[in-house]
């Protein structure tokens, strides 16, 4: 794995490309899959090539002798091509379970009940499943953690970075694992000790447990401030738009976020502008009942039962090009699978529209404008939305 | 009439044949996959395409509940609705109440049965059920019948084939878009000989442009199901297609085609696919078996759809019955199966190979030669010559005679 960055903004946001050997741009969305796979897209819809794939998904069901024969998860999920990044948690069904992990392993909640995975056994899995990037095993505490406990978390995690790190035999490309709660002095602590490693890049854990976004603004830069500018930075649990942007300006290159799975299971579908910066703002028209926040509609709502318009007039996603507002309502109605499949489909498009426009922005040295006319078209939103009820 | 049936090829009783549609044209003997609400399930049109789905189904009496009749009309029907460019048929609405609603009773005027949305009493008419089927749009549309379990003997049976002539005339006097949708009437009369003459004497006097053999695939002995195939299929005209409803077994398909029957729909092949079933030659195979979990080879090594290209049993195991995508690929990989089971036998039938075909598929599903006694009996009065394929009955101990629960062994 090779990384570049190749623009700043005017703050810590960054653009630049992995090389993993096919290039990708960053700010970068690692799409969320369950078994490796998206959960709902199918295959021959699938138009993004970087994916987040949790190990642990394939405790049930499938040896990892089995998995290991095949010659690992790209030829057993049919993509030779695509970047796969695995990450032990996946923020859904495999959360991370902090009363239970102790000295020996990590614990997590998963579908097959509760998991306790020994750094050893952790690497076996990596080793059978042959990601492109993986990270090690971490102990994430959430915010409300005892300091003590939260100190354990940083040195276990440390410990066992050195163990995955000592008995690996894989040729992916490792990312060391950050953690330290919501503790600045700790988070700083391990992303120094974390930088010291042999590691080619990093992830950052222990967000999105429990902390808000105002606290995690000084806990993100503890940690970007100490890592090396060269190498890059992979986040678990921040996934809203804001949140993403928070992590760019914080310095962070790759995303998992578990957003777009969310929205569509509730029958959302991502609708805010994907302009550039330099063109005009426009004034968003709430209507009472659409169930909108300005960011995106939720096609469950009775007034999109005759709209044959698509979700987002322009956009180029299947969904889009081939179906209406009305059928994806009526999907949605009956409990079709179908509406689910559409949903992702759109959703993904359009979010990882908003990783290319910011992007662009950072390349245009415009991501400060970019992130404040976002979040103050959600904010203006919001108001008129108080006013007009 | 707005179709056109051209045979382009006959073997014996079984015809390959062009069904021209007003909004595709189609290859018979083909298979209907079920869209019950406006979608097959898990599958995007676009796959449906890829895979060759040629005509699909929708269910009159879901999508008159959801999301009306009415609204599909406004929006244009259902073809826009969906976003589906190739042929539609939609079923009466009759079946589903009487199989799904048991409070469903069925009168001269028609079925009438509780509302499940407000459960106060509501009444299909044969004019309603055309009515909504106009609104709809499909291009082949379906007469109300008098349905009755093809298990119920005695004079039900007789009231409700004659019940279902008299409809026939009102759905006719009902339908107002002869010119773009086709008015299918179905031959009833449960298993008597008798009455299903009487009934197909009847509908075909009334010049229709197709016809369907009803109550049949409903739990009647495998025998009694081929022989009313049989004798439907004779006395109907050579001219028009012929639907032989709910059969959607890959055995039941090659036996009807070979009888001359030309459209099938079942929801068979997408059902099996969520509990974990694949339609392979040999039957089925059982992804859920715990054997699937370190199984390296592609569900059907002879099959070439996208499934099967690119995943391995294994990993098809790890998804099904627990994760959407496991049924999505399943459901995709077993309407492919159907689809090239359709086009096996047009193709065979055009050119003059349709014993081998028939032959060659009995060999995968029985490799022991132990085809069962009705479709050897089917095939002799189907004049094809299955010898090779078959061992003599003698020879052979007592058979499992439902194929379809055989599990796969290999
Ligand atoms: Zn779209
Ligand atoms: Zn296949």
């Amino acid at each position: 794995m090779k990384f570049a960055v190749k623009a700043w903004s005017n703050g810590k946001g960054r653009a630049g490309v992995v090389h993993c050997p096919q290039p990708i741009e960053t700010p970068a969305l690692l799409l969320t899959t369950r078994k490796g796979l998206p959960v709902f897209i199918p295959p021959d819809h699938l138009h993004s090539n970087l994916l987040h794939v949790s190990p642990l998904h394939f405790l049930e069901g499938i040896s990892l002798k089995a998995i290991s024969n095949i010659g690992g998860l790209h030829p057993l999920l049919g993509l030779r091509d695509h970047i796969l990044v695995a990450v032990p948690r996946d923020s859904i069904i495999s959360i991370p379970d902090h009363d239970s992990t102790n000295r020996i392993g990590a614990s997590f909640e998963t579908p097959c009940g509760r998991m306790l995975i020994k750094p050893a056994e952790y690497m076996e899995m990596i080793s059978s499943m042959r990601p492109n990037l993986w990270v090690t095993l971490a102990d994430e505490v959430p915010a409300w953690a005892s300091e003590k406990r939260n100190k354990v978390s940083v040195e276990r995690t440390l410990r066992w970075l050195d163990e995955c790190i000592t008995s690996s035999s894989t040729d992916g490309a490792v990312f060391g694992s950050i953690v330290g709660g919501s503790r600045v002095e700790e988070r700083r602590r391990c992303a120094q000790e974390v930088a010291r490693r042999n590691v080619e890049g990093f992830w950052i854990g222990g967000f999105g447990l429990g902390e808000s976004m105002e606290e995690r603004n000084p806990l993100l830069s503890a940690v970007t401030d100490s890592l090396p500018e060269e190498k890059p930075r992979l986040v678990s649990g921040l996934g809203l738009p804001e949140e993403v942007l928070q992590g760019v300006a914080a310095g962070v290159d790759l995303f998992d976020s578990t957003y777009i799975y969310h929205l569509t299971l509730g029958g959302f579908a991502l609708t805010f502008e994907l302009e550039r910066t330099d063109t005009q703002i426009t004034k968003y028209q709430p209507k009472s009942n659409s169930g909108s926040d300005g960011t995106k509609i939720n096609l469950k709502a009775t007034m999109y039962r005759k709209d044959i318009s698509p979700i987002v007039d322009n956009c180029k996603c299947y969904t889009c090009q081939n179906h209406t507002k009305a059928y994806i309502n009526h999907l949605l109605n009956v409990h079709e699978m179908l509406a689910h499949i559409l949903l992702e489909i759109h959703n993904t498009h359009h979010f990882l529209g908003f990783f290319r426009s910011i992007r662009e922005a950072i390349q245009e040295g415009k991501f400060e404008q970019f992130q404040q006319k976002f979040i103050g078209s959600r904010h203006e939103h919001l108001f008129s939305a108080t006013l007009s009820v | 009439m707005a179709l056109r049936f051209e045979i382009l090829g006959r073997f014996n009783r079984a015809r390959a044949a062009r069904l021209i549609l007003p909004h595709y044209e189609c290859q018979t003997p083909l298979f209907m996959p079920v869209g019950t609400q406006g979608t097959i399930k898990g599958l995007t049109t676009n796959q449906l395409e890829d895979i060759g789905c040629q005509i699909i189904l929708g269910n009159t009496y879901h999508l008159a509940l959801r999301p009306t009749s009415e609204l599909i009309d406004e929006l244009g029907g259902l073809h826009k609705f969906m976003n589906w460019p190739r042929a539609l048929l939609t079923d009466s609405g009759g079946f589903q109440m009487v199989s799904l609603l048991h409070l469903a009773d069925i009168t001269e005027k028609g079925v009438t049965f509780q509302s499940p949305v407000d459960g106060k009493p509501m009444l299909l008419t044969p004019e309603e059920s055309i009515q909504i089927q106009n609104r709809i749009g499909a291009d082949i549309i379906m007469a109300l019948d008098d349905v009755v379990k093809t298990t119920i003997t005695g004079p039900r049976i007789e009231e409700a084939m004659y019940r279902t002539l008299r409809w026939i005339d009102r759905c006719i006097s009902a339908h107002k878009r002869p010119h773009e949708q086709n008015l299918f009437g179905i031959v009833q009369g449960g298993l008597d000989p008798v009455l299903r003459d009487i009934c197909v004497r009847g509908l075909v006097e009334r010049n229709l442009p197709g016809y369907a053999i009803g109550g049949l695939a409903g739990g009647e002995d495998k025998d009694s199901f081929w022989r009313v195939v049989a004798q439907c299929t004779a006395a109907l005209p050579e001219h028009k297609p012929r639907y032989v409803m709910g059969v959607g077994y890959p055995l039941d398909i090659v036996v009807c085609s070979a009888l001359g029957a030309d459209m099938y729909d079942c929801v068979y092949p997408t059902r099996t696919a969520r509990f974990g079933t694949a339609l392979v030659p040999e039957g089925v195979l059982r992804l859920k078996h715990k054997a699937m979990e370190d199984d390296m080879r592609p569900i059907d090594p002879t099959c070439d759809c996208m499934v099967c290209k690119t995943y391995t049993r294994a990993y098809i195991h790890c998804l099904v019955t627990k994760d959407a995508m496991g049924s999505q690929l399943l459901s995709y990989h077993n309407l492919y199966y159907m689809m090239k089971l359709s086009r096996g036998l047009h193709s065979s039938i055009v050119e003059g190979r349709f014993p081998e075909f028939v032959c060659q598929f009995l060999q995968k599903m029985f490799p022991q030669g132990d085809v069962p006694e009705w479709v050897c009996n089917a095939m002799e009065v189907a004049g094809i010559d299955i010898s090779s394929c078959s061992a003599p009955f003698s020879s052979l101990p007592n058979k499992v005679e439902d194929t379809q629960n055989q599990e796969v062994k290999q």
